[in-house]
């Protein structure tokens, strides 16, 4: 068995495919990126929690700072239970206001941090007591269809 | 009794009686393909040399159509997008229909037609020419010597084309979208990192287009073995390897789409 032209092709054809395949895993997808370094649990409870999914972003101050990795209900308080790990490099105080946001109008929901000035630090395993749920788009409506009635009530 | 209605109901019968057993005896070439890809795998090159006619020959076409429709997608999608005022979003629907579904699918359905029909025609052929009756009169088993290292082949070759097709894919979307239409660059290539999953989505893609190479290559090997030994035979044998694999490649990439993509 000796090396022939054949090879030579078929080793081109493997390296080009393989090239192939590490392009799509680091310039098009996010293996790079994604750095499956340290994190910590941190649990929120949300009365809604809107259209929040499993591998959405945490943010704070815009940055992403953690993932969504589980959401549950929790039957007792009748509430969501949305899990975040948080990069192990970012702590935040204790009374941080998590919020659920939209990025645009029609974007994907994302929860946001808002720092507040406790000097103990969020912990592993601790739930952030200060939340603010999803805005429904429907009620935000109703409540301003109310108030122009009342308000039109009244000039009357 | 109505004579026409019991020879169509005997015609029937045959029909569902012959496919059941076709589709057994394409079990049992499965298996036999399993068994004796020990030899083949140890011969080497014999496999290399299927990868050369399967794989570089098929180069050019999954390129050149990767890029296509890579180029396409970018036109449609800005269209569509523009309407919502979200044209930045145009790389993430690039790369995302093309390592889910357009990469696997479109390339095994050109693989199936520019390699599939060849290997069945090549095993067809062979065995109209009486060569695999003859290799068995050696005691070389043809499974072992031309049907196994064509099956992998075909299985090997099949993943780095969807990938090559998916990338080139990615830089016609490219072209279109930020070179000649003016998106974001920055953007463009942001966006799309930041939704296009390695797990989840193109490892995901990479399973789908081995599956389908396993389906094309046993479709392909199977059919040349089976074919009538005369002209009209191999002919018709060919036909139905791009007919057969075609479907399977769909019905499978539904099935395979159930099961990844559940919509979480």
């Amino acid at each position: 068995m000796s090396r022939t032209t054949l090879d030579l092709w078929v080793g081109f054809f493997v390296a080009v495919g393989l090239g192939a395949l590490l392009f799509l895993a680091l310039k098009v997808g996010n293996l790079a990126s994604s750095s499956s370094g340290e994190t910590y649990p941190i649990y929120a409870k949300f009365d809604n929690i809107g259209g929040l999914k499993v591998r959405g972003a945490v943010k704070s101050a815009g940055v992403v700072v953690g993932r969504v990795t589980e959401i549950r209900f929790d039957p007792e308080a009748y509430l969501g239970v949305v899990t975040i790990q948080v990069d192990a490099r970012y702590k935040f105080p204790r009374d941080t206001f998590a919020t659920i946001n939209t990025s645009g109008l029609l974007g994907e929901q994302y929860i946001g941090f808002e720092v507040g000035g406790d000097i103990a630090m969020l912990k592993a395993g601790d739930t952030i007591k200060k939340t603010q749920s999803a805005v429904v788009l429907e009620k935000l409506i109703s409540q301003f269809m109310f108030n122009k009635a009342a308000e039109d009530g009244g000039k009357k | 009794m109505d004579n026409g209605l019991t020879r169509a109901l005997q015609g029937l019968g045959r029909q569902v009686n012959s496919r059941i057993w076709r589709l057994g005896f394409a079990s049992r070439f499965f298996l036999a393909i399993m068994l004796h890809s020990g030899t083949s795998l140890r011969r080497i090159h014999l496999t290399i040399r299927e990868i050369y006619f399967t794989g570089v020959l098929s180069l050019i076409i999954i390129m050149v159509s990767g890029l296509f429709v890579g180029m396409v997608l970018g036109l449609q999608g800005y269209d569509t997008l523009a309407r919502y005022g979200s044209t930045e979003a145009l790389g993430v629907l690039v790369a995302l229909s093309l390592v889910r579904e357009l990469g696997p699918v479109v390339s095994a359905l050109l693989f199936a037609s520019r390699a599939g029909s060849a290997i069945t025609a090549e095993i067809g052929m062979m065995k109209a020419t009486e060569q695999l009756s003859a290799m068995e009169m050696m005691a070389v088993d043809p499974i072992a010597r031309v049907v196994a290292p064509r099956f992998w082949g075909g299985v090997i070759a099949m993943p780095l084309l969807a990938a090559l097709f998916s990338a080139m894919g990615v830089f016609g979307g490219y072209l279109i979208g930020v070179q000649l239409i003016g998106v974001d660059e920055g953007s463009f290539w942001a966006q799309m990192q930041a939704s296009v999953d390695f797990r989840q989505d193109i490892l995901n893609g990479v399973i789908k287009s081995f599956v389908f190479g396993i389906i094309v290559s046993w479709v392909a090997v199977f059919e040349g073995y089976d074919a009538v030994p005369t002209a009209e035979g191999v002919s018709g044998a060919t036909t139905r390897t791009v007919v057969t694999s075609s479907l399977a490649i769909l019905a499978a990439d539904f099935i395979l789409t159930a099961f990844m993509f559940t919509g979480t």
